[in-house]
C-alpha cells in the first residue's frame, strides 16, 4: 500500500509549513503511529506521525524545504510497491524557500489532504506542540487520543463532566493534571454571558478613506519591541473558548428587548438601603426577584432542549454571571422562586465576593434554570448575552439611565433600563420569550410586587 | 563560653522529625548539628511507637499461646515474665536508637549533646554537663522538641502509682488492676497488653466511644472484641479525681450525673498529649503560637523567618510518620527546593491493639455530611481466606468512596495487619486512584489485602466473596 506523507493544515491560517528534520531515514520501516517528522509552522514545532505503514520509501520535501499545506512530503510503501507514479505526479524537490505565493496546486492536492485518513487529526492544533522559544516549563498538551498525563480521578470527573483534559494544564507532580485542575476548568466553564471583561477600547470601523491629497503626511516613530504577545490560555480561558462556541453554533438565538422604567424600583432601592438591618440590595437582586417571579409564571421560559425533549424545571435557579480578571463565571442562586429579596440580596452578595476570591464550591456552579449578566455597571445601555447551555434562556441588563422620556404628553426625566432576552429557539418562541420579558417589566415598574 | 560554632542549619531534637530533616538537609549538602539531650530518637524510638510495638508482640505471643489448644498443639507448665517483656522492648528501642546515631555519623550530622535553647532568631544555646556551648544557623534552625504526655486538672502523674506511657514503657512490675483512662491509641494499646498479661484493666473514656477518632463502627467493633476478651470499657465518663493512698489509687467520676469511684492498684493516664516547647526561649522571639502549638507555613516556616518546627509540636496529627514528612519538607525548603507540602488529609491512623486498626480520609459519618452522594463498601474478615487459614478473622475493611467519582473518600479497618494494609489506599489517593483502579489491580491470593478488592468491589455493588 502506498501512502502519501501530506504537510499537514495546523490552523485555519496556516498556507504552508516547513519540514525541520525528517525523523526517519529514508528506507526505513515505519508503522502507523511512529514519529516521522518534526513540521515548523509561524508559531509551533510539531511531531507528524505515520498514519501507514511499510518503508519510508522516499522524502519529496528534505529537512529545511517549505511546501504549501496538503503537499506530499514523503511517501511510505512497502518494497514491492513501484512508487514511481506518485514521485512523478510531483513538483520537483522545492527550494528550501519556495516564493511565499507558491499556488496550492488546486484540487488534486486538496483532495490528496482531504482523503488523508482520519489519523491526520493526530497533528492538530491542540497536538504535541513544543512552543518555539517557549520557556521549557510549558506542559506540552497530550496529542488527542494518546496518553494524558492524568491522575484516574481526574479523568473520570473530566470524562464525567466534559472537561477535555488536553485544554488542561496540570499543577500535579511532573505536570499531571489532578482533580482540582479538572475543577477548576469546571468553575470557569458555565459562564456564557457575551462580552463581560472590559474590552480595550477598539478603534472604530476606519472610515472610508479619505481623498489622499487631503492627509497630512505622518510618519510614525520608530517603535522598538514585540508587535504582539502571545498569551497562553489560561484553563478558564480555555474553557470559555471551548464553551462558547457549543452554545452560539448550535443553539439557535434570538432576541427580545425591552426597557424598563426603573423610577420606582430605584426608589425602592434607596429606602431598602437606607433601613439599617438589611443587607444592601442592588439592581441585580431586583432583577434576579423579578426574573424568579417571572420564571414561575412562565415555565416554558425555564426550560431547556434535551436533544428528544424539552425540560421544563419546576424550581427556580438562576446563574449571575461576575466578571473576574481575566474571564468571568457564573455562580448559581438556588430556589429563587421561594427566597425573599433579602435573602437574595444577601446571597448574591456572598457567592459574588466568593466568586472573586476563587472560593466558591463546585456545586455552587452548576445547576442554573436561568442566567442573568448585568453590565450595567460599565455604561452599557444594552448588549445581547450569549446562552448558557442547557438553559434556555439569559437575561442581558444594562445601566439605569436618566433620560427624556414622554409621559401623557409630557417630557419629562425618567430612569430607564434596557434588558435585552436570548433565547434558545428549540425551546421557546418569539412571543413565549415576550410575554416572559413583558412580566419582568411590569415586576420591576411596580416594584411592591418584589417585595410580596 | 566558646565561640559560635557555625552550621547551615541546627535541628533540635532528633527524634522522628528532627533527625529525619537533619539527615535529608545533609543529603541536600547542607552542614546540620543536631541537638538532643536524651537519647537520639526521641519518643518515638525510645518511649513510644518502638518500645509498645514490641510490647504488643509479646501481647500477641501470649495470647496465641494461650490459644494452642485451638492449633492442636499441647503446651506444658508456661509462664509469661512481663519483667523480661519490658527488658526485651528495652532492647528493641535501644538497637533502634543506636541505628539512629549510626544514621546521623554517617551523614556527618554534628549530634551536640545537651538542651538547647533558642537565644537569637539563628542561634541555639546548648547546655550540658560540660557547660554551655553556642550553636550558631546560617540559614536555619529546625525546632523539633516534640510532644511530652498530658494529664487531667486534679491528677498528678507520679510514675508509680499515676503513671503515663513514659512510665508504663518502664516499668518491669504489673498491678493486679489498672485503670486506664482515656480510650485512644496510647490507652488501648496500653489496655492490650497488661491485659494479655491477666492484669484486670478498666477503661475510661469521656467521650461517647472509644478510639473517638475513628469511623463509629469501627470503635463498636474494637469495643466489641475488647469486651469479649474481658476488658472494661466505659465511655462517657468524666474522671474528677485520683488520689493514691495506702491500698492503690482512687479514682472519682462522673458518669451520666452521678458519681462513682473506682480502685486500683495503678493509673494510667492517656489522654492527650502537649508540645514540648516550655524551655525553648519561643515567647522571647514571638513564634506564633495557637493552643499550645507552634504555628507554621505549608513549609513548616514558623512566624519568625528562619525558624522551622515540625512534628507534634507544631500541632495536627501527633504522629512520627507526620513528623517525618514534616522534617522533609522543611529540609527541602530550606535547601531552596521546592517541596509538595504535606497532605494532612492522607495520613494513615494506626493503633497496634488486637485487632489493629487503620484508617485513612474521611469516616463514613463525615463523607455523609458533605453534599455528594457517597458509596460505602464492607468486607468481613471472616470471609477472607488467608484471615481465617491465620485464626484471625475478626474485623473487616470499609471503603467509603464518592458515588459519581469514585473517589476514594475514606479507608477504615479493623482486623489482622490493619496498619500494613492501609498503605494500598494511601497510595491510592495520592494518586487520585479510583474505585475501580483498585478493582482492576489483581490482589494476590490468599492474602489479607484481598479484603481490600472485595470491599471496594462492594462499594461498587459488585463484591465477589459476599
Amino acid at each position: 500500500m502506498i501512502t502519501r506523507v501530506l504537510m499537514p493544515k495546523l490552523s485555519e491560517a496556516m498556507e504552508q509549513g516547513k519540514v525541520v528534520k525528517w525523523l526517519k531515514r529514508e528506507g526505513e520501516p515505519v508503522k502507523g503511529g511512529d514519529v516521522i517528522a518534526e513540521i515548523e509552522t509561524d508559531k509551533a514545532n510539531v511531531e507528524i506521525e505515520a498514519f501507514g505503514s511499510g518503508l519510508l520509501r522516499k522524502i519529496i520535501v528534505p529537512d529545511g524545504g517549505q511546501v504549501p499545506v496538503g503537499q506530499v512530503i514523503g511517501v511510505i510503501a512497502d518494497p514491492a510497491d513501484d512508487i514511481g507514479g506518485v514521485a512523478a505526479d510531483l513538483p520537483k524537490a522545492p527550494a528550501a524557500a519556495p516564493p511565499a505565493e507558491a499556488p496550492t496546486r488546486a484540487l488534486p492536492v486538496e483532495e490528496a489532504y482531504k482523503s488523508a485518513p482520519e489519523t491526520m487529526a493526530v497533528v492538530s492544533m491542540g497536538a504535541e506542540i513544543s512552543h518555539v522559544g517557549g520557556g521549557g516549563q510549558a506542559v506540552a498538551a497530550p496529542p488527542s487520543g494518546g496518553r494524558v498525563k492524568a491522575s484516574p480521578l481526574a479523568k473520570k470527573i473530566a470524562a464525567q463532566s466534559g472537561v477535555d483534559l488536553r485544554g488542561l494544564q496540570g499543577t500535579g507532580p511532573g505536570g499531571r493534571i489532578v482533580r482540582r485542575d479538572v475543577e477548576t476548568a469546571l468553575a470557569a466553564a458555565p459562564a456564557a454571558p457575551a462580552p463581560v471583561a472590559p474590552v480595550a477600547p477598539v478603534a472604530p470601523a476606519a472610515p472610508a478613506a479619505p481623498p489622499a491629497a487631503a492627509r497630512p503626511a505622518f510618519s510614525v516613530p520608530s517603535r522598538p519591541g514585540v508587535e504582539f504577545e502571545d498569551i497562553p490560555l489560561t484553563s478558564m480561558r480555555a474553557a470559555i473558548a471551548r464553551r462558547m462556541p457549543l452554545s452560539k453554533g448550535p443553539v439557535p438565538h434570538f432576541y427580545v428587548t425591552s426597557e424598563v422604567a426603573m423610577d420606582r424600583a430605584w426608589a425602592l432601592r434607596e429606602e431598602l438601603n437606607a433601613l439599617e438591618s438589611s443587607a444592601r440590595v442592588s439592581v441585580t437582586d431586583l432583577v434576579i426577584r423579578a426574573c424568579a417571579l417571572a420564571l414561575s409564571r412562565h415555565p416554558a421560559v425555564n426550560a431547556s432542549f434535551q436533544g428528544q425533549a424539552v425540560r421544563v424545571h419546576h424550581r427556580v435557579h438562576i446563574g449571575v454571571a461576575v466578571a473576574l480578571e481575566g474571564g468571568l463565571i457564573t455562580p448559581v442562586l438556588r430556589d429563587c422562586d421561594v427566597k425573599p429579596l433579602a435573602q437574595i440580596a444577601a446571597e448574591s452578595r456572598d457567592l459574588a465576593e466568593r466568586a472573586r476570591i476563587g472560593k466558591l464550591r463546585v456545586p455552587e456552579l452548576s445547576g442554573a434554570t436561568f442566567s442573568i449578566s448585568n453590565l450595567g455597571m460599565f455604561d452599557v445601555e444594552e448588549f445581547a448575552a450569549i446562552i448558557n447551555p442547557p438553559e434556555g434562556a439569559i437575561l442581558a441588563v444594562g445601566s439605569v439611565i436618566e433620560k427624556p422620556v414622554a409621559d401623557g404628553g409630557q417630557l419629562r426625566v425618567g430612569k430607564r433600563m434596557r434588558m435585552t432576552l436570548s433565547c434558545d429557539h428549540r425551546v421557546i418562541d418569539g412571543a413565549t420569550g415576550a410575554r416572559f420579558l413583558q412580566d419582568v417589566k411590569r415586576l420591576l415598574e411596580e416594584p411592591l410586587r418584589l417585595l410580596v | 563560653m566558646p565561640p559560635a560554632q557555625t552550621f547551615d542549619v541546627v535541628v533540635v531534637g532528633t527524634g522522628p522529625g528532627g533527625y529525619v530533616s537533619a539527615i535529608r538537609c545533609a543529603q541536600l549538602g547542607l552542614s546540620v548539628a543536631a541537638v538532643e539531650d536524651d537519647r537520639p530518637g526521641g519518643v518515638c524510638l525510645n518511649w513510644g511507637c518502638i518500645p509498645t510495638k514490641a510490647l504488643l508482640r509479646n501481647a500477641e505471643v501470649v495470647s496465641l499461646l494461650g490459644r494452642a489448644a485451638e492449633f492442636g498443639i499441647t503446651l506444658g507448665d508456661w509462664k509469661a515474665d512481663y519483667a523480661q517483656a519490658i527488658q526485651r522492648s528495652r532492647r528493641v528501642a535501644d538497637r533502634m536508637a543506636k541505628g539512629v546515631e549510626f544514621l546521623l555519623r554517617k551523614n556527618k550530622i554534628t549530634l551536640v549533646r545537651g538542651r538547647g535553647v533558642l537565644t537569637g532568631r539563628n542561634l541555639v544555646e546548648v547546655a550540658s554537663q560540660d557547660g554551655t556551648q553556642s550553636l550558631e544557623a546560617g540559614r536555619a534552625v529546625i525546632l523539633a522538641t516534640g510532644s511530652e504526655p498530658k494529664s487531667l486538672p486534679g491528677v498528678t502523674i507520679d510514675e508509680t502509682v499515676v503513671i503515663s506511657s513514659n512510665g508504663a514503657v518502664r516499668n518491669e512490675t504489673k498491678p493486679a488492676a489498672l485503670v486506664v483512662i482515656g480510650a485512644g491509641a496510647v490507652g488501648m494499646e496500653f489496655a492490650d497488653i497488661y491485659a494479655a498479661y491477666g492484669v484486670e484493666v478498666t477503661v475510661l473514656e469521656a467521650l461517647p466511644r472509644v478510639l473517638p477518632i475513628e469511623d463509629e463502627e469501627v470503635s463498636t467493633q474494637v469495643a466489641r472484641l475488647f469486651a469479649r476478651r474481658g476488658i472494661t470499657l466505659r465511655t462517657g465518663v468524666s474522671v474528677k479525681a485520683v488520689t493514691p493512698g495506702a491500698d492503690g489509687v482512687a479514682v472519682e467520676m462522673e458518669v451520666e450525673g452521678k458519681a462513682e469511684r473506682l480502685r486500683a492498684a495503678q493509673v494510667l493516664v492517656a489522654v492527650g498529649r502537649a508540645a514540648r516547647t516550655g524551655s525553648l526561649g519561643l515567647e522571647a522571639l514571638g513564634l506564633s503560637m495557637e493552643r499550645g502549638f507552634v504555628q507554621v507555613s505549608p513549609t513548616m516556616e514558623t512566624s519568625v523567618k528562619g525558624i522551622y518546627a515540625i512534628g507534634d509540636m507544631a500541632g495536627r496529627q501527633l504522629l512520627a510518620h507526620k513528623a517525618m514528612a514534616e522534617g522533609v519538607v522543611a529540609a527541602e525548603a530550606i535547601a531552596g527546593r521546592a517541596p509538595r507540602p504535606v497532605d494532612y488529609d492522607n495520613v494513615p491512623s494506626c493503633t497496634y491493639c488486637r485487632p489493629q486498626v487503620a484508617s485513612i480520609g474521611q469516616s463514613e459519618a463525615r463523607a455523609r455530611q458533605s453534599a455528594r452522594e457517597i458509596a460505602v463498601g464492607r468486607f468481613p474478615f471472616t470471609a477472607n481466606g488467608k484471615a481465617v487459614a491465620m485464626g484471625e478473622a475478626e474485623g473487616f475493611l470499609k471503603v467509603v468512596a464518592d458515588k459519581g467519582s469514585g473517589e476514594l473518600l475514606g479507608v477504615h479497618i479493623v482486623g489482622p495487619e490493619a496498619t500494613e494494609l492501609i498503605h494500598e489506599f494511601a497510595v491510592g489517593r495520592t494518586l487520585e486512584a479510583t474505585l475501580e483502579d483498585i478493582v482492576h489491580t489483581i490482589h494476590a491470593h490468599p492474602t489479607l489485602s484481598e479484603a481490600a478488592l472485595e470491599a471496594t468491589l462492594a462499594a461498587l455493588g459488585q463484591a465477589i466473596h459476599m
